[in-house]
């Protein structure tokens, strides 16, 4: 692993294999499903292997078209992008194989053009949002990832997907528009886009530009809870989210995390403590605005209709969760967010196949929480969904537990305790409530009705790939500790900025590229027309 | 009266009426809103980098390469991304509404002519 | 040191055989009911092979780390109290399978059923055994969740599920609290070691947050062991088969709560609080409990409440806080485990072998049963606490605590009297259960005539009652040494320090507890027979007094009023209108903005740089854009109108550039400007020409000023740039951008060389555009006919000017793409320009004559693009530079003049491709619709 160019594979590979799918995929169909499959397994491997670079706690930045930066565009690897990246590819790699699954008249792939070639691009923003260093890159990478799920949301067509689409898009532009206003409005104030050098230049601002600076990263703030979705701006989320396809919303599990990630980043690099005059700018807003989305979004899954919108809540709990953990703003609440973000990330995605499995077997019920009908595979899909409830509502021994106890304990020192504590546990105990009141709905027979005609079967593979996500839900549980290392370790590298700004702002270029220069070059600007 | 403030007061009017359409409830109204707004978002990006009369960033042998004798060339190219950027997303949700309008039958921002339908869908 | 390394396998063994009982077929109900006994066998050994280091005060231990940074270590630990519960767990745990394997029904899922219980069993041990007081609440956690699976396992019938959920919903409730509970005692020890936690009692009690800690905790034994008010929970549990029952309600579930009263009692025990808080649960509980419990016509029923008041007892022995009286509770812990366990079986064997449970049916078994009738009588007697059983003994003890002085007036009245109130119900419910059903005439109307059960189903019963019995003839034989290693670690976490005196003995002599008793007894016979007799309780419907059927109502309302409170809140919060949601974003967003001024920070700082003057050309510009986007607001609803202003004020945008030094910029700006207008028109087409008048001023209203504020807001935050001074990168690239990125036109060189990756993603953000476009509009033809088309004709000049215009086009093109290194230009201003002339084809000279010529499916050239893209920025990994790494050289070709061929321009190929490719699309698929309408069309 110690080839320079690693840092970069995950955005380039899914470019790349997105583009060929693109020209392969009305041609070669069952080849492009495979080579979708091959490029999401080999984009895992690669973010493993980097995280196995990351792990040793140095930052890696990366120049790309070799410009030192702050000039050119840098990339940066530390413990938390990798950990991203590692969870992205975990849930990216069941969701495909999930959606190539069955038959060909089930298959979720085969409902609408080019899925695959969209897959790949969204992985591509993803990772390169994980990855940048740049602010306005970040951006552009928003922009690749947000199209490519407008593009998997609108997977399969049909009216619901297409009202969803107009709310989710229309509010997400909106957000970027909201977006270049706040990085530009950083430019005209700190002159620079990275990260790092803007992270110094913003500590070092005269007090009277604190105020300009301070609105700029407080839009900025806005805008990364656009797509964390925090109270007031989550209320798109659970009908988007229900009306996508099965693998698309699980797909999107890991989408509300990338603005968690963006906070985490911005709000300790340039806005945490070492911020100058816009020193601690998230607070207090996070921590008060974050527990009052819990609690709403406990409420709203009391109130769920059906599973998927239920579920949509638990995302939201989830969210609120991450940001008024990073809101608190200890390195320990930091810490308790990173590993509570794992297992919450995994076990939404495992609750949306689920919840497409369960409506597929009891034909025009769905998965609305009411009695009916159910196909064959009540006791296994019961037994997958108790043990999916227990993870998702914290409740012991899944690693959901673990977080919450750490972000709890964490939490004892801050100014917020009461309230985390009051809130948390009981938005805690509301969950519970709905998720059993969900189960006993849909898993309890009142009567012993005929399976519905319609029940379709759970194919091998969709097997495999739910497998898949709870035997990370598992290894997450068993290997808390290492984990929990992982993350404290990946909190105190946010904590201590100066290893960033100078792995960032330290890098050289590659001497070697200059030399090519002169062997190419004629007389550099010395003959223009 | 300096160009600046007419500059600030004109971006001001452009995201004022970008913003009320925004908030309107046919679809291309909102897009037509949009559209006025990425404009001002632009003109935005493109003033961070200042005012500058008759200097465009193409360097020539004859004057200093210095923010002093050509216009600011880094907003202008993150104003062409996000030229592009929007011009994509624009051209997209004009087709959503286009597919949306024919399936629904309606081009109403929820999807449905205002009639509590949004709660129909809900109780879904 | 294998005593140790027995914990943990005891601890899994029950998980383990749960795995292996839960995966065979539920067909094979030997195979279920033979691997559960084989574990509870097994685990009941393994608890009994630990008694020797137990005994002589050894303290066995086992432990890993599981999540060190939480203090959490998966560890085990077995001193006499929790020996002595881990045998009542295991022991009774084996009766209960041999039990069970009679009573379920063939139909009943065997597996499933066994598979539980066991998971229960593994929970409740896990329990009793942590050495790690967050790992038990691990454990805690999981008792409330495998006995919800239990509860609910008659899953058909609508009280099971009820008091399933009602269970977890209580007793979950209680987990998480006494989650918080834990918590907060580990932020105070400093560990959640439970030795360092018990040997911290004082440090604990003296700390500000004990109270709360304490209430936490409290509420979890409360809960689970249904003490007073949360008690309502139990009965409704009974809905459960009556092996689980006879389980949970005997020796485990509940008892987890008094456990864990126990467990706590070194650490927060001994104090004003724990004495005010815990007996007067305690002694409320046991009154209600046995209050309601006589007139219950169900036999399981009297006993659920009975096992609430029992626990009422030894929660309020716990409380009254002396040594003695903790010793009392743990013995009653042993002997309500081993008579109510045997009464749960019986009236279990009553119900299987009389089809009832209801008393007013139930009369006179005793010649139908004798046996069985035998056993209950005697585990009645022990319930009741008669002499010579073991239930007397503890309540000898129990009186003994009561009568005992304490230094509080109003407990020295309240609990003798309460007691012996308590001990004349429990007499009448006991009597009750004996004569109700053994005696009492005759039968009627019960489905079948009653018999014997198979013997094996009675066997744990027998073995049970011989146990009371023997307790209760000798007792310091038989349980002395157990309830004293029990109690000494209940009193000191630990076998550490002497117990206090006290004799394990039926006669004491005569004194005030033996004449309580007598007062007890007797007066809880009258009781009953009274009762019979005058009220007759056969026909009582409901209880009289207070007490309804126990919270279900309660919990009933409490349920419905949430779920209707909860769905009213969501369905106002998200009615579903974008632009409500757009409004929110807005706003927030303006808040936030604003927050820092608000905050009476220092406001837009002093103008830095001196204005520049204003001239006409500006002033005239910017006057017609500011009236045009106002005018868009006011003609919004005439679309077409709209959008001729809307390219107006694009214009003005691109006028701008050009007059403040942004040649490429303003290019773009116009082509897209263009475009896009092209694009809406041709939307249009599909569209409502006209929007419909909306409702309501008061949105228009606040719309409005939500606007102005976002417009005044940007407005400000630009002017304050605007005159602010800054020091920017970007001399950088005016040094840098001849001799290193190979180009004059430093803006073109910026976008493909120093931000090449900006904009490689902003082509692919472009590319996916163009996919998702034609993945929405392939095949895709509106059912309803268009608006009727414009009418004007087609000149016949436009096909032919448009024709010789492409090649021109073409050229131009090319042109811009290659010197755009140089001077205004670049891939993308080139791609648009190839683009637009190809759509003046379409206008002009109409689909069909161009998709005869132009045969190609412009995905291929998007995905092309973005390749060529990706390879121009691999091509540098082979030159050992970084990604997206350019090189140059200078060409110079006829016509064309000097050109850069720079390996960005491989790079700026791509561009091109790309966007000619998602361009074409966009246009092609919305521009074919409208040539189909207007095929279709009139």
């Amino acid at each position: 692993m110690n080839w320079a160019h690693w840092i970069i594979v995950p955005v380039v590979l899914p470019l790349v294999s997105g583009a060929a799918l693109l020209l392969i995929e009305r041609s070669r169909p069952a080849l492009a499903a495979r080579l979708s499959l091959l490029a999401t397994a080999a984009h895992l491997l690669v973010a493993i292997g980097l995280a196995a670079q990351a792990a040793d706690g140095t930052v890696r930045a990366y120049l790309l078209g070799n410009w030192s930066a702050p000039f050119g565009i840098a990339l940066a690897l530390d413990r938390l992008s990798a950990l991203l990246l590692v969870l992205t590819g975990v849930i990216a790699l069941a969701a495909v194989a999930y959606a190539v699954a069955g038959d060909a008249k089930t298959r979720i792939d085969k409902l609408g053009p080019h899925f695959h070639a969209l897959f790949q691009f969204q992985l591509m923003g993803l990772a390169g949002a994980f990855l940048t260093a740049d602010l306005f890159n970040l951006f552009v990478f928003f922009e690749v990832l947000l199209i490519a799920s407008y593009g998997l949301l609108l997977h399969a067509g049909g009216a619901a997907r297409l009202r969803a689409a107009i709310h989710y898009v229309s509010f997400n532009l909106t957000g970027s528009a909201l977006f270049l206003i706040a990085v530009s409005a950083l430019y005209g104030i700190t002159g620079t886009l990275n990260m790092a050098d803007l992270a110094q230049r913003v500590a070092q601002l005269p007090p009277e530009s604190a105020s300009l600076a301070r609105s700029a990263g407080l839009l900025l703030l806005v805008v990364f809870c656009v797509k964390a979705a925090l109270l007031p701006l989550y209320f798109w989320l659970p009908t988007t989210y229900s009306a996508a396809t099965a693998p698309v919303a699980a797909l999107f599990a890991i989408m509300t995390k990338v603005g968690v990630y963006a906070v985490a980043r911005m709000f300790t690099l340039a806005f945490g403590a070492d911020g100058g005059v816009a020193a601690d700018l998230a607070q207090p807003w996070l921590p008060i605005v974050g527990l009052g989305t819990i609690a709403l979004a406990a409420v709203g899954a009391l109130a769920a209709r059906d599973m998927r919108g239920m579920i949509g809540y638990l995302v939201i709990a989830s969210a609120g969760t991450l940001l008024m953990a990073l809101g608190l703003g200890s390195r320990e609440t930091v810490a308790a967010a990173l590993f509570y973000l794992v297992n919450s990330t995994l076990v939404v995605a495992v609750l949306y196949l689920l919840a497409d499995r369960i409506g597929a077997q009891r034909g025009e019920h769905g998965d609305l929480l009411a009695p009916g009908p159910f196909g064959s595979e009540r006791s296994l899909l019961g037994a997958a969904y108790f043990v999916a409830a227990i993870a998702v509502c914290g409740l012991p021994p899944l690693a959901g537990f673990l977080g919450k106890s750490l972000l709890l304990a964490a939490a004892r020192d801050t100014a917020y305790a009461a309230w985390v504590w009051a809130i948390v546990l009981a938005s805690g105990l509301a969950i519970i409530i709905s998720l059993v009141r969900a189960g006993s709905r849909i898993f309890w027979k009142p009567y012993e009705p005929p399976a519905p005609a319609t029940a379709i079967a759970t194919s091998s593979v969709q097997v495999m790939a739910l497998g898949w996500l709870f035997a990370a839900l598992l290894l997450n549980t068993a290997a808390a500790g290492p984990l929990a290392r992982f993350t404290g370790a990946a909190a105190q590298q946010l904590f201590e900025r100066r290893p960033y700004i100078d792995a960032v702002l330290g890098a050289r270029p590659v001497p070697a590229a200059l030399p090519i220069r002169e062997i190419l070059g004629g007389k550099p600007g010395k003959d223009k027309p | 009266m300096t160009i600046e403030l007419l500059l600030a007061i004109g971006l001001g009017v452009l995201t004022a009426a970008g913003v009320w359409l925004l908030l309107r409830a046919r679809v291309f109204d909102l897009i037509v809103g949009l559209t006025l707004l990425s404009y001002a978002v632009n003109v935005f990006i493109f003033l961070t980098g200042r005012v500058r009369i008759g200097s465009p960033p193409i360097v020539s042998d004859k004057l200093a390469p210095t923010l002093a004798s050509y216009a600011d060339p880094l907003p202008q190219a993150l104003v062409l991304t996000a030229i592009v950027i929007s011009f994509a997303m624009t051209a997209l949700i004009l087709v959503i509404a286009l597919r949306a309008h024919a399936e629904t039958g309606s081009d109403h921002v929820d999807g449905a002519e205002p009639s509590g339908a949004t709660a129909a869908e809900r109780d879904r | 040191m294998q005593a140790a390394l027995l914990l943990p396998v005891l601890a899994l063994l029950p998980f383990a055989g749960s795995m292996l009982v839960l995966s065979s077929p539920n067909a094979q109900r030997m195979r279920a009911v033979s691997l559960a006994a084989a574990v509870t066998v097994a685990a009941t050994a393994l608890v009994l092979a630990a008694a020797p280091a137990v005994f002589v005060g050894e303290v066995v231990r086992w432990r890993i780390d599981w999540l060190p940074q939480l203090g959490l270590a998966f560890g085990f630990r077995m001193d006499g109290l929790a020996w002595l519960f881990a045998l009542l767990i295991s022991g009774i745990g084996m009766l209960i399978v041999l039990y069970a394997a009679y009573y379920l029904d063939p139909g009943d899922p065997a597996a499933r059923f066994f598979g539980f219980l066991l998971l229960f069993m593994g929970a409740m041990l896990g329990v009793v055994l942590a050495d790690n007081l967050l790992l038990l609440v691990v454990f805690w956690e999981l008792t409330s969740l495998s006995s919800f699976l239990l509860i609910g396992y008659w899953s058909h019938s609508a009280d099971a599920r009820q008091g399933a959920r009602m269970a977890l919903t209580i007793t979950g409730a209680g987990g998480l609290a006494l989650l918080g509970g834990v918590l907060l005692l580990g932020d105070i020890v400093g560990s959640f070691d439970l030795e360092t936690v018990l040997a911290s009692g004082d440090l604990i009690r003296a700390h500000p947050v004990y109270p709360v800690a304490l209430a936490l905790v409290l509420a979890g034994a409360f809960t689970k062991s249904a003490q007073f008010p949360f008690h309502f929970w139990l009965p409704h549990a009974m809905a459960a088969p009556t092996p689980v029952s006879a389980y949970l309600h005997s020796a485990t579930m509940v008892k987890a709560g008094v456990f864990l009263l126990a467990r706590m009692y070194p650490a927060l025990g001994g104090t004003d609080l724990w004495f005010w808080t815990v007996a007067p649960v305690g002694l409320a509980t046991l009154l209600v409990g046995a209050y309601i419990a006589i007139f219950q016509h169900d036999l399981k029923g009297l006993l659920a409440y009975s096992t609430i008041s029992h626990l009422g007892l030894i929660t309020l022995l716990f409380g009254i806080d002396t040594r003695l009286a903790v010793v009392a509770g743990v013995f009653h812990i042993l002997n309500h485990a081993t008579f109510k366990a045997s009464l749960f079986m019986a009236a279990g064997i009553i119900d299987h072998e009389a089809g009832s449970r209801d008393m007013r049916k139930l009369n006179g078994l005793w010649k139908y049963m004798p046996i069985t009738a035998v056993l209950g009588t005697v585990a009645a007697g022990a319930m009741a606490g008669v002499p010579l059983l073991n239930g007397f003994l503890s309540k000898e003890m129990f009186f003994t605590e009561a009568v005992g002085g304490h230094d509080n007036a109003v407990m020295n009245v309240l609990l003798p009297f309460g007691a012996v109130a308590a001990g004349i119900f429990s007499v009448a419910y006991s009597v009750r259960f004996i004569h109700d059903v053994f005696f009492n005439g005759e039968p009627v109307g019960l489905p079948r005539t009653p018999h014997e059960p198979p013997h094996f189903m009675r066997l744990p019963v027998e073995v049970l009652v011989v146990l009371c019995v023997l307790v209760g003839l000798f007792p310091a034989l038989i349980i002395g040494p157990v309830l004293a290693v029990g109690a000494q670690a209940a009193l000191f976490g630990g076998p550490y320090a002497p117990l206090p005196a006290y004799k394990l003995a039926i006669w004491h002599g005569f004194n005030v507890p033996l004449a309580m008793s007598m007062v007890a007894t007797v007066g809880g016979v009258l009781l009953y027979f009274v009762l019979q007799r005058r009220v007759n309780l056969h026909r009582l419907v409901r209880l009289p007094g207070w007490i309804r059927s126990g919270g279900r109502e309660a919990f009933h309302l409490f349920t419905e009023f949430k779920l209707g409170t909860a769905r009213l809140v969501t369905d106002t919060l998200e009615n579903g209108s974008l632009q409500r949601y757009l409004f929110l974003l807005v706003a927030v967003a303006l808040l936030a903005g604003l927050s820092p001024y608000l905050a009476g920070g220092s406001g837009a700082s002093a103008p830095a740089a001196a204005g520049t003057p204003l001239n006409f050309s500006v002033l005239a510009v910017w006057l017609v854009g500011i009236a045009a986007a106002m005018g868009t607001t006011m003609v919004y609803r005439q679309r077409l109108l709209a959008l001729l202003l809307l390219g107006a004020v694009g214009l003005v945008v691109s006028l701008t550039f050009v007059y403040f030094s942004a040649p490429d910029l303003a290019l773009t700006q116009l082509l897209v400007e263009m475009v896009t207008i092209i694009l809406m028109m041709l939307a249009l087409y599909w569209l409502p020409a006209e929007s419909p008048r909306e409702p309501g001023r008061a949105r228009m209203l606040r719309d409005l000023l939500l606007s102005l504020g976002a417009g005044a807001g940007i407005a400000a935050l630009s002017y304050a740039l605007l005159t602010s001074s800054f020091d920017s990168i970007s001399p950088y690239f005016l040094r840098t951008a001849v001799p290193e990125g190979g180009g004059a036109n430093v803006v073109n060189v910026i976008l493909v060389d120093y931000r090449g990756y900006d904009t490689m993603g902003e082509i692919t953000v472009l590319g996916i555009a163009g996919v998702v476009i034609y993945a929405l509009l392939a095949g895709f033809l509106p059912a309803h006919r268009p608006r009727p088309p414009s009418s004007e004709p087609r000149s016949q000049f436009l096909p032919l000017i448009a024709r010789l215009l492409l090649p021109l086009a073409v050229l131009v093109s090319l042109h811009l793409f290659l010197r755009g290194h140089n001077a205004p230009g670049g891939g993308f201003i080139a791609g648009l320009v190839l683009a637009l002339a190809l759509i003046l084809q379409y206008v002009a000279n109409g689909r069909h004559w161009v998709e005869q010529r132009l045969r190609t499916d412009f995905r291929v050239w998007i995905g092309a693009g973005l390749l060529i893209a990706g390879a121009a920025g691999i091509g540098s990994w082979f030159l050992g530079a970084p990604f997206l790494t350019s090189s140059y050289a200078y060409w110079t070709l006829p016509v064309l003049g000097t050109v850069p061929l720079a390996s960005a321009v491989v790079f700026d190929l791509g561009v091109y491709l790309t966007v000619v490719g998602a361009t074409m699309i966009a246009l092609v698929s919305i521009g074919r619709l409208t040539a189909a309408g207007e095929e279709a069309g009139p």
